[in-house]
């Protein structure tokens, strides 16, 4: 078992013509031949892609959908027509969108996540790497080559420390089930608590990775779910890290989301509730793999 | 991007709100036309920067027990004192850190007479993915102490945004505010109007602290902070002519020409690395080795070597810096195009300090080739931990 993708999913890209999308798509299919099954175009339906395998370009999501099978969507779609590409894959009833596109307006993601929350999609990001399931599918921007099939699961809310996490347990000789980055924005499809259930669900996880940053209360709310959880008997070994220690208050860390304000978001609070809901948290983002191995050691 | 008090108001009167008349004042020659064209008896004399705590501030250059950055005056002349005293002049707030913002800018401003002050926010309340009204009878004064100190004083409001603001909403707010009578039905037209301002020009901030009961029992908005949303500040032409530079650090208004996001810090080690989270992650590290960071620098996903190159620039031009640690881990980006640019940078600007790099992930060995072969003083390291502890070890060690 993995979450949300396997080798049975099929892929649909919104933004494939473009440089980005091209190229991202063109590692997927090199990754255990991921199934990428077409592009989106508004006005190149009909037409092949450009890439080493002809892939079909059709003029809409649902049109996408119905000829080819899709059960997900991944969108490269520049920031300004990212929302309205994101709300076409939820009309047609995409089970999974992935957004990496960074810089997507708040207000935007606003109008997104009504629309989301009257759907059946589950909307990842935006602005983030994606999702990997060792062996079988990589949706997104992650490089491939430093996952290994294994148990742990991975969840960030940051893009590269993603990858550092993934590298890291390859290293340990843990591997993962599956890493998903759920992104660095402000409004967003899934939060930490959604990811976590899923993992606890998971027999192939045997542990979990969570990578949080300054800004927002998902840290602590997640704290509070493992808690509730942990009551109930489901627990998995963790371990965990907060970027932004050192951040100053006020001042937007490259990430929307990013700032702590009016005292709130600072790291020391999230670390304390990661603790007391079992978290081991590493001090240093160098050493999430080892801290992962003694948090398993118990 | 912020912008100023007087800026905002008038922004928001362009949307029906009720504010006072006032008129910006640049020189000191202004500042009598300034108060003439008001009303009087009152008037507030209001300094202008991006920083909050301008009435309890002190300016530098002044003895410490004269007064702060808004005053009120009773007179046109007392108005052109008080221009004198303060533009130019440096006032320092609780916002602004020790060195202070420099007045450039004032703002005159017809005096009110008031009955309450409350508070009132609008901004994004990411729990919820809703815009959300934040109230409080408690307005007027530092609304984070209300916040710890009685948090059942500050109410929130969330917004459907498919709905906008609706009766109820607004009968919530009115309660919240304890607002009756007129007062009441001017809040039922300001929420509203306020609402869609933040709509409309994407604010990621509108703060109104205080907003006034007057004694005529009327709603009027006394102050307003505004903030925007970078990421939508593209369709919004108008807000970007109301970027005040001056505000702004320099070296961060030459990383956002490259869209390098870039904060400048008090420590010695400069940064350079791929990702918001990373790039946190990295000046936490050097922390925990017992330096500080100079700056946080997310050259972000697929960077060109023109940008990596403008990156390294920004770096070394800071005179603060006493080493660079280069932090990379490929996915988008590639490791090579990060090598070409800081070889690039290096043969156009020199190296004058140590510097460490660590490159991972897509290309990172052809990256690594490149730095090895290039015959620059580089230092390369192993992984994160490696690389923080190179680059602190060597700034301590000069």
């Amino acid at each position: 078992m993995s979450i949300l993708i396997d080798k049975n999913t099929k892929i649909l890209v919104q933004g494939l013509t473009g440089n980005t999308g091209s190229f991202h798509t063109e590692q997927a299919l090199a990754y255990h031949g991921t199934k990428m099954v077409g592009g989106i175009h508004p006005k190149k339906g009909g037409e092949k892609w450009d890439g080493s395998v002809p892939l079909p370009i059709f003029s809409t999501v649902a049109e996408g959908k119905e000829k080819t099978g899709a059960n997900a969507s991944v969108v490269y779609v520049p920031p300004a027509g990212a929302a309205a590409a994101i709300i076409e894959a939820i009309d047609a009833e995409i089970p999974l969108i992935v957004c990496i596109t960074e810089g997507i307006p708040v207000s935007d993601m606003i109008k997104v996540k009504a629309r989301l929350d009257r759907s059946t999609s589950r909307l990842i990001g935006p602005n983030c790497p994606g999702i990997v399931t060792p062996d079988q599918c990589k949706i997104g921007i992650m490089p491939g080559n430093i996952f290994r099939k294994g148990s742990v699961g991975v969840v960030s809310r940051s893009g590269t420390l993603t990858y550092e996490a993934v590298f890291q347990t390859t290293n340990a000789g843990l591997g993962q089930s599956t890493a998903v980055g759920i992104g660095g924005d402000p409004v967003k499809g899934t939060e930490f608590i959604d990811m976590l259930e899923m993992f606890l669900a998971d027999d192939e996880t045997k542990s979990i990775i969570m990578i949080g940053e300054i800004g927002g209360s998902a840290e602590e709310d997640a704290a509070q779910f493992l808690i509730d959880e942990a009551k109930r008997g489901r627990k998995k070994p963790m371990a965990g890290f907060i970027a932004g220690r050192t951040a100053p208050e006020g001042r937007t860390m490259g990430h929307a989301g990013a700032v702590i304000s009016g005292g709130k978001g600072g790291a020391e609070d999230k670390i304390a509730a990661m603790e007391a809901a079992g978290i081991r948290v590493s001090p240093s983002p160098a050493r999430l793999g080892t801290t992962l191995v003694e948090a398993i050691k118990g | 991007m912020n912008i100023h008090e007087y800026q905002g108001k008038q922004l928001l009167k362009g949307f029906g709100a009720p504010v006072a008349d006032g008129v910006p004042v640049f020189k000191i020659e202004e500042a009598e036309a300034a108060a003439k064209a008001l009303p009087g008896p009152l008037y507030v004399v209001k300094s202008q920067i991006h920083a909050g705590g301008r009435g309890k501030g002190k300016f530098k250059e002044l003895p410490a027990d004269a007064k702060g950055g808004v005053r009120l005056a009773k007179s046109v002349d007392e108005v052109v004192a008080f221009a004198k005293e303060m533009l130019g002049n440096t006032l320092v707030t609780k916002q602004t850190g020790p060195a202070g913002k420099q007045v450039n800018r004032l703002y005159i401003e017809d005096g009110a007479d008031i009955d309450r002050e409350l508070y009132l926010s609008i901004l994004v309340d990411r729990s919820v993915g809703r815009v959300a009204f934040v109230v409080s009878t408690e307005g007027g004064m530092d609304i984070e102490a209300v916040a710890h100190d009685t948090p059942e004083k500050i109410i929130t409001v969330a917004i459907d945004p498919e709905k906008g603001v609706t009766a109820d909403d607004l009968k919530a707010l009115n309660g919240a505010l304890k607002l009756s009578g007129e007062a009441a039905k001017d809040g039922e037209s300001l929420f509203p109007i306020l609402y869609k301002a933040f709509v409309d020009k994407d604010m990621s901030l509108l703060e109104v602290n205080p907003l006034i009961v007057m004694k005529d029992g009327r709603l009027r908005v006394l102050d307003a902070k505004v903030s925007f949303d970078n990421n939508a500040l593209f369709r919004h032409a108008d807000v970007l002519e109301l970027r005040d530079t001056t505000e702004e650090d320099a070296k961060e208004i030459e990383a956002s020409k490259y869209d390098l996001a870039y904060v400048a810090l008090d420590g010695n080690i400069g940064c350079m690395v791929n990702g918001a989270g990373l790039a946190m992650a990295t000046m936490d590290i050097i922390k925990l080795y017992g330096a500080e960071p100079a700056n946080f620098l997310d050259v972000g996903g697929g960077a060109s070597k023109e940008k990596v190159t403008a990156a390294f620039k920004i770096i070394t031009a800071d005179p603060a810096v006493k080493g660079i640690l280069i932090n990379i881990f490929g996915g988008i980006m590639k490791c090579d195009i990060i090598a070409e640019g800081v070889i690039a940078a290096v043969k156009e600007v020199g190296l004058k300090v140590p510097l460490v790099v660590r490159l991972e992930g897509t290309n990172a060995e052809l990256g690594k080739k490149i730095i090895n072969e290039s015959g620059l003083n580089v230092v390369s390291a192993d992984d994160l931990d490696d690389a923080a502890k190179k680059i602190v070890a060597a700034v301590k060690g000069n």
